[in-house]
């Protein structure tokens, strides 16, 4: 067997073996606190939530910190990925299939079914750039919850029937099944997502992601993000890379979705769970965890998420908090004055002289 | 009959939608960057004229003016603020603290004010006008809206063609660091823009909210995202632009929760948006913009 040597490994490697080592030490250190009951009922249930938080936020890390373009349609991904994973186990409850086999077919068709839309909804929007790119992913994010809001399909004998109308105008038969009831959305998905299930999603994920940033694409990515021109003068794809990113960001968002309807019996599409304020959010976590640091957004998620429930007082001013959260951090980033302090208090500079200076 | 009461009501939202856009369509030209918060000052304006009105029974005039100075204060304290330091970071950077502003303002206001929805007094209180032998009724507030409307597109060109601080505006958006060396304050232009900007975001809230008289903290959002919406759709940086493309956009979405569906009127209108900036990214009177290397 070669001997892992941590000290000669390339950086890239070694930041993903702390990623994957920290995930798993968090998650046996809940394991932990689990069985030796220290941990509160209201805890355990925020555990898999923080696993779809971080998915997703790795999902949106990619699009933003590596892809350097704003989505906040991300939610509208993981709506996609809730829907449909949970209209196929809905329609599969009832043919007797082995549960875990059907989760993992519903986890696929999630995932693949929020790819697939990122990759259609991509194509027209990534020929726009910044602004307009942001404000036309929140736009198809909004069409999607719509969308899904006045949906209803059901099923009898003679098959699938859908209506955009009302439950009524589906004329069902006698032994009709109500699959997705428009604004009430899908009701009586079994429960199958566990804090196990999410912390193999959330490695899944990083593997992924992992995988994709430190290959030829993922530096062709980059080099989009960096300089779109240069990168087209030396024969990069713009489109193709741009796509890739789009569409796997998507299926990871989709993932998350997926995980998030089977750990809830109702799934509705509410401005709540599915709106601008669920991208924004994640955005916020994205942000405050370093854009282009996959281990940062699962921090800043698990941070975000636990301060405000472990310092009861604060519950209410959570958003305000994230808000605040999100100017500071941009400020701090990027305002000369704050640079200018980063600069001298820097501790770096005790021992080095000259540091971080192109960081353009 | 019915489609002309339904073309009126959608010229009616169109002109409020035209004088939000009128609001980003400047801050877009000028600072180039999307003042994601604007649709929040407007929720702002609002909040200032309902406590004004039903808490201290204060005229209708007065409110709207004091709304017209505490949100035109907002729109300059947020630029010196989140805006400014951030002049020369790049564009995503100035987007997420937009965003974070937008977000801060709306959670300030359900801390302050409360989640509950406000049930907002109109401020104009006149008859409505019965045309066709009462088949047609328009309100009010109607007229007022529509009317305050042209009057705010032809000031505020005169504004811009006439007056110094108008040709500086121009200056600026053509080129800041040229203006700059022609002796232009480029920073005390661009605080005028947000500070026009964000009266005429007041003035707009209050006929927002006079025209559906529901208020909440989440209020300036649609509303801010749909103005957008209609100044891409006229061509970001004209002000005829945004009043043709505001229109153009209250009436597509009247007609579209009309005859297609009341749900779908969103969508509809965010539909739109995509296929303009996918046909004609530079909107109705927009300039094509040339990329340099």
């Amino acid at each position: 067997m070669k001997k892992l040597n941590f000290k000669n490994m390339k950086k890239t490697t070694k930041d993903q073996i702390v990623t994957y080592a920290m995930v798993v030490i968090v998650f046996l250190i809940a394991q932990a606190m689990i069985f030796t009951g220290n941990m509160s009922s209201l805890m355990q249930g925020l555990l898999v939530p923080l696993c779809i938080y971080s998915i997703v936020a790795i999902g949106l890390n990619l699009c933003v910190g590596y892809l350097g373009e704003l989505s906040l349609g991300h939610a509208g991904f993981m709506c996609i990925g809730a829907f449909s994973s949970a209209f196929f186990t809905k329609c599969m409850v009832d043919t007797g299939m082995n549960e875990n086999l059907r989760f993992l077919l519903a986890l696929i068709i999630g995932t693949l079914t929020a790819a697939v839309f990122g990759f259609l909804i991509g194509i027209p929007v990534l020929r726009l750039r910044g602004d307009y790119l942001a404000i036309v992913t929140l736009a198809f994010g909004e069409i999607i919850k719509n969308v899904i809001n006045v949906l209803y399909i059901g099923r009898d004998s003679n098959g699938f029937h859908i209506s955009i109308k009302d439950a009524n105008s589906l004329n069902l038969g006698e032994d009709g099944v109500m699959l997705i009831n428009g604004a009430k959305g899908i009701t009586g998905t079994p429960h199958q997502s566990s804090f196990l299930l999410g912390i193999v999603l959330i490695l899944i994920s990083l593997v992924v992601v992992f995988h994709l940033v430190n290959s030829r694409s993922g530096r062709a990515i980059m080099a989009i993000r960096d300089n779109r021109i240069a990168a087209e003068s030396v024969g990069i794809n713009i489109t193709k890379y741009k796509l890739m990113a789009f569409s796997i960001s998507a299926a990871i968002a989709g993932m998350g979705g997926v995980l998030y309807a089977h750990n809830l019996a109702t799934l509705t599409a509410l401005p709540a769970n599915f709106g601008y304020n669920m991208s924004i959010m994640i955005l916020v976590f994205v942000v405050l965890g370093g854009m282009g640091s996959f281990r940062g957004s699962i921090i800043a998620a698990v941070i975000l998420t636990m301060l405000p429930e472990v310092l009861r007082g604060m519950a209410d001013y959570r958003m305000l908090i994230y808000a605040i959260v999100l100017i500071a951090m941009m400020l701090f980033n990027w305002a000369p004055k704050a640079i200018e302090w980063r600069q001298r208090h820097s501790l770096k500079k005790i021992f080095k002289k000259k540091t971080e200076e192109v960081q353009e | 009959m019915n489609f002309v009461s339904y073309l009126i009501n959608g010229i009616s939202l169109g002109s409020i939608y035209a004088i939000i856009a009128l609001g980003y369509t400047m801050v877009y030209g000028i600072a180039k960057m999307l003042n994601f918060a604007h649709g929040d000052v407007i929720m702002i304006g609002c909040y200032i004229v309902f406590t004004l009105m039903s808490g201290f029974h204060v005229n209708a005039i007065v409110s709207l003016l004091a709304a017209i100075i505490g949100c035109t204060l907002l729109g300059v304290t947020i630029e010196k603020i989140a805006y400014k330091p951030l002049r020369k970071a790049t564009p995503l950077a100035v987007l997420i603290t937009a965003i974070g502003v937008s977000y801060f303002l709306q959670n300030a206001a359900l801390i302050i004010f409360g989640a509950d929805t406000k049930s907002f007094t109109s401020v104009v209180a006149m008859d409505p006008v019965k045309l066709a032998d009462g088949k047609l009724t328009i309100s009010a507030v109607t007229i007022v809206t529509v009317v305050a409307c042209v009057i705010i597109v032809l000031a505020l060109m005169t504004f811009i063609k006439k007056s110094k601080s108008g040709q500086a505006m121009l200056a600026v958006s053509e080129d800041k660091d040229a203006a700059q060396l022609m002796g232009v304050n480029v920073n005390k232009t661009i605080s005028l823009t947000f500070a026009i900007g964000s009266g005429l975001a007041a003035i707009a809230g209050v006929l927002l909210c006079s025209a559906y008289p529901t208020l909440s903290p989440y209020t300036g959002a649609m509303p801010g995202i749909k103005a957008f919406t209609a100044a891409v759709f006229g061509g970001i940086g004209s002000i005829p632009g945004a009043f043709i493309g505001g229109i153009l956009l209250g009436v597509i979405e009247i007609l579209g929760r009309a005859y297609v569906s009341s749900q779908l009127s969103d969508a509809i209108v965010f539909a739109v948006l995509i296929i303009v900036l996918l046909v004609k990214p530079t909107g109705i009177l927009g300039k094509q913009i040339h990329e340099k290397v």
